[in-house]
């Protein structure tokens, strides 16, 4: 009884086709055989997925983009982890103002974060270095890890980790061996939807990146800003196809749902 | 006349049958429970009638109409869910008066009826509560005035006391029946607690895997239940492996070597017995019972609980506390039952 | 070893909060101190205590145009989003969990591709040549090319796409905390569907749509990479105009204090309106 009828079901089409519009577009725009923007009405070609080798900077960015996205949600969860036991464990004078203070990012304009760092990094000698855009990611990642982090400690009985200092584990060991594989979902899929923000993120690192350091997104970005042509379309359909790999992977192994619906709970 | 009638409702899901062939009627006015173990079907035969649930096949005939013709919203049935489903985001008196409104009843008379309805279930006092901030028994009896207030054609109730604490329940099973009575609606109720199903009801369906064991009056299938199933559900009992041989033309039941002429109708080959063991008696004379030792003794308040091993296995023995010596633990014993207290079954293949 | 168990919680969180300390905190009062620098063409930032640049944002109708562009785009993106968001999200909620998951796929997983492989569909779409312009000549609409890119038109559309799925996510969060049975309740009590929806899905899913509401407003109203694809040079919102004054117009000063009214505006509208809704919702809703 409780179905969607036939108004809703074509609503709902029309939602999905709007979704899919610009996506399909690109993919098939990169396509083309023609050395213009087009549809690739005479046939298929992979000519402007060839003509990506002989752009090494995209290449370079790309290789960067991943480095960078690895190393700073890994730091991230890094911190994250014993800053969201603290957090769910305890209750402590600040506790609230520190959570506060860690989502911060979520609610800054990413405009003025890079301006901001662009201030910071200038002053301390640090603008247009890698280790700039490492530490600058760190933030703007770190709320993602620390809500899934957060919400899987949560969600933890602490009677069980008494009952392993009952049994003589130390707290050390206790951790390890009891806290962590407890909350190693939150923190896999922490680490993950940092990566993915960190890798996708372009507004403040547009501010801070240098030509010699930059994001995959951000060349894009900059090169999109000159002109549109269908190079740029056929790196963003293998951004879009690999994303869609990861998404597929991620959709087995946690359940796109809850990866967000269960960072959509703040 | 049957004012609702059930006739052979099916209802599968994929291979799996929830509901089977399930025939029932109802009369007005009657208080009917639904009574079987958890997955039996009872609550996909209430949201059939409700038309929550789409039946596989069958009819239902309310007061001569077919129900199935008739939209959910249109079948003016009162419906009290497990979980109460109440309108989280308005207040009592807001919950109670929906149906009113969607009844178009004018506003005069709506409040009056939502007052009205409100003190038969006594929260008179709480109409501008949230439910919320409400007990689960308060909330309970809002769910019943929300059902109650429209003057349904039959209420349906699916395990409205499940959520309280046992005292609670006794409370408002009392208030249940009286408010029942009071209104004359004929109720639906289903449950799986066979001694609210005993207190309250009429008649009770008692359902297994989909299907009727027996319908019956409470006392009615308390006393000679229709299968073992019903008399294992409806209260302790003992059930014992037996064969029916035919003596000379007499129907003679044997357990294990100790032989009873068996009742009426008895059918020959392996049979399941079942006897209450309110019903088994202690006597003297060793010839005429079967010889056992208590193995615990438990004192209950009311009656004895006696534990005993006997020559055919382990028998539970019930004992009213009528202030008689009762035998001691380690006392051998002599056990007796007339034929007419042994329910015997057919063996389901096994 | 032993801790002062009042100690621990401090130890935990401290790395991070030192990394917070030296890389949030100091830097936004870094841009703040920065907007109330002097900044000339030729003397560059002189750090000399000045209002001027707040001055210039607030009372200069250039800046004006453009924050006020920045609020009505943002505005018409969270309205569409929210009509256009809440029936999907109710609609994909009422699916079997195997199409649901299926759809969820295609609506909440473009929040995974970048943004500007997203927005550069768009600008192949909104062109006077794109496939848009050609569907509505063909189709009749339209009697000349329509030209969608750097029109207000055409970052709103762009920027609805990127963010409904924020409104879906948030919606969808909502009706998984309904009781089902309440739905089949009121049907029992002679509601229709639509009056169901009306009168006991969507008061219960309100403060949903409002935090989601809040999500999209924000975002949308400090967009960058959108509107500067789509809307380019001539058609700037705040973000850009910040973008330009830092990295072409080299005023980092005025730059800064763009950026701080930014950044004031939004968290004051963000926290208002939580506290709005927390109070406003609290009787009925733990
Ligand atoms: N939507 C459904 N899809 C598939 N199977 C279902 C569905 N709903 C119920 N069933 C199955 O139908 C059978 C009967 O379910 P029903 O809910 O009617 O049981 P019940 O008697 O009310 O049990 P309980 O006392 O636990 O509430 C169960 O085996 C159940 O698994
Ligand atoms: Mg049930």
């Amino acid at each position: 009884m409780r179905r969607n009828g036939p108004l809703a079901l074509v609503f709902h089409a029309i939602f999905v086709a709007f979704i899919l519009a610009p996506i399909v577009v690109v993919c098939a725009v990169a396509f083309t055989p023609e050395g213009y923007l087009s549809l690739p009405t005479k046939g298929f070609s992979l000519r402007w997925f060839k003509a990506i080798l002989d752009y090494p900077e995209f290449l370079r960015a790309f290789r960067d983009s991943l480095w960078l996205a690895a190393l700073s949600s890994t730091i991230a969860i890094g911190l994250a982890v014993p800053a969201a036991l603290a957090i769910a464990r305890y209750r402590f004078i600040g506790r609230e103002a520190i959570t506060a203070l860690f989502l911060s990012p979520l609610m800054i304009p990413h405009v003025v974060l890079g301006i901001a760092f662009l201030r910071f990094f200038s002053q301390i000698g640090l603008s247009g270095s890698f280790l700039g855009l490492v530490l600058s990611h760190i933030i703007v990642v770190l709320p993602f890890a620390l809500r899934l982090v957060l919400a899987s400690s949560y969600g933890i009985d602490q009677r069980i980790e008494h009952a392993a200092i009952s049994l003589g584990a130390s707290s050390f060991v206790t951790f390890r061996r009891v806290t962590l594989p407890l909350i190693m979902p939150g923190v896999v899929s922490g680490w993950v939807l940092a990566f993915i923000n960190s890798f996708d993120e372009v507004t403040m690192t547009v501010f801070i990146a240098s030509p010699s350091t930059t994001t995959l997104p951000v060349r894009l970005f900059l090169y999109i800003q000159d002109n549109i042509d269908p190079l740029v379309s056929s790196i963003s359909a293998s951004l879009i196809l690999m994303t869609a790999v990861v998404m597929i992977v991620l959709d087995r192994l946690f359940g796109l749902d809850r990866l967000f619906l269960g960072s959509a709970k703040s | 006349m049957s004012y609702l009638a059930l006739e052979r409702l099916t209802k599968a899901y994929g291979g799996v049958l929830a509901v089977e062939a399930l025939d029932l009627t109802v009369a007005r006015g009657e208080f009917i429970s639904l009574l079987g173990p958890s997955g039996c079907g009872k609550t996909t035969t209430l949201q059939m009638i409700a038309g929550f649930v789409e039946p596989t096949s069958g009819r239902a005939m309310l007061n001569g109409t077919d129900l199935f013709g008739v939209q959910p919203n249109k079948r003016g049935l009162g419906v009290v869910f497990q979980s109460y489903a109440l309108f989280p985001h308005v207040t009592v008196a807001e919950n109670v008066a929906f149906g009113l409104e969607m009844r178009g009843v004018p506003r005069a008379e709506r409040e009056q009826r939502v007052k009205q309805t409100l003190d038969l279930v006594g929260l008179s006092g709480l109409a501008d509560r949230y439910p919320r901030r409400m007990s689960g028994g308060q909330q309970q009896r809002v769910a019943l005035a929300r059902a109650l207030v429209i003057q349904p054609a039959i209420l349906l109730l699916d395990e409205p006391l499940s959520n309280l604490d046992a005292k609670l329940r006794e409370e408002m099973q009392t208030e249940l029946r009286a408010i029942q009575r009071s209104v004359g609606t004929t109720t639906i109720l289903v449950t799986h607690d066979q001694g609210e199903a005993m207190a309250l009801s009429d008649r009770i369906v008692i359902m297994n895997k989909g299907r009727v064991e027996q319908i019956a009056r409470p006392d009615e299938a308390y006393a000679r239940p229709a299968s073992a199933f019903v008399a294992n559900f409806l209260g302790k009992t003992n059930t014992l492996p037996a064969k029916v041989v035919n003596e000379g033309g007499r129907h003679v039941v044997d357990i294990a070597g100790f032989r009873l002429p068996a009742p009426g109708r008895s059918p020959a080959g392996p049979v399941t017995v079942t006897v209450r063991p309110e019903r088994i008696s202690f006597v003297d004379d060793s010839a005429l019972g079967v010889r056992g030792r208590v193995q615990s003794r438990v004192f209950q308040g009311t009656h004895w609980l006696f534990h005993i091993e006997t020559e055919l296995g382990a028998l539970i023995v019930l004992r009213q506390n009528d202030g008689a010596a009762v035998p001691l633990e380690g006392q051998d014993v002599c056990l007796a039952w007339g034929e007419n207290d042994l329910l015997i079954e057919a063996s389901r293949g096994v | 070893m032993t801790v002062n168990p009042k100690l621990t919680p401090l130890l935990l969180s401290g790395p991070a909060l030192l990394v917070f300390i030296g890389l949030v905190i100091s830097p936004l009062v870094m841009t703040a101190l920065l907007s109330f620098y002097d900044w000339g063409q030729y003397k560059g930032i002189v750090a000399e205590f000045t209002i001027k640049n707040w001055h210039e944002v607030i009372a200069d109708g250039y800046y004006y145009e453009i924050f006020g562009r920045t609020l009505r785009i943002a505005l018409f993106v969270t309205l569409i989003t929210v009509l256009i968001g809440v029936p999907e999200a109710y609609i994909l909620n009422r699916m079997t969990p195997r199409w649901r998951g299926v759809f969820l796929l295609v609506v909440i997983g473009p929040l995974l591709i970048s943004v500007v492989a997203r927005t550069l569909g768009w600008a192949l779409l909104f062109g006077s040549t794109g496939l848009i312009s050609q569907a509505l000549l063909a189709l009749g609409i339209a009697r000349e090319p329509v030209d969608l890119m750097f029109t207000e038109t055409g970052v709103v559309i762009a920027l609805t796409h990127v963010l409904v799925p924020f409104m879906v996510l948030a919606v969808m969060a909502a009706l998984q905390r309904l009781n089902p049975d309440v739905e089949n309740a009121a049907m029992s009590l002679g509601a229709s569907a639509f009056t169901v929806w009306r009168r006991v899905v969507l008061p219960q899913i309100v403060p949903g749509i409002l935090s989601g509401s809040v999500i999209v407003f924000a975002l949308a109203a400090s967009a960058f990479a959108t509107p500067a694809i789509i809307g380019g040079r001539r058609l700037k919102v705040a973000a850009t105009l910040a973008y330009d004054e830092f990295l072409n117009t080299l005023n980092w000063p005025l730059g800064a204090a763009i950026a701080m009214i930014l950044l004031v505006a939004l968290v004051a509208i963000i926290v208002g309106s939580n506290r709005l809704i927390e109070r406003r919702y609290a009787q009925v809703f733990e």
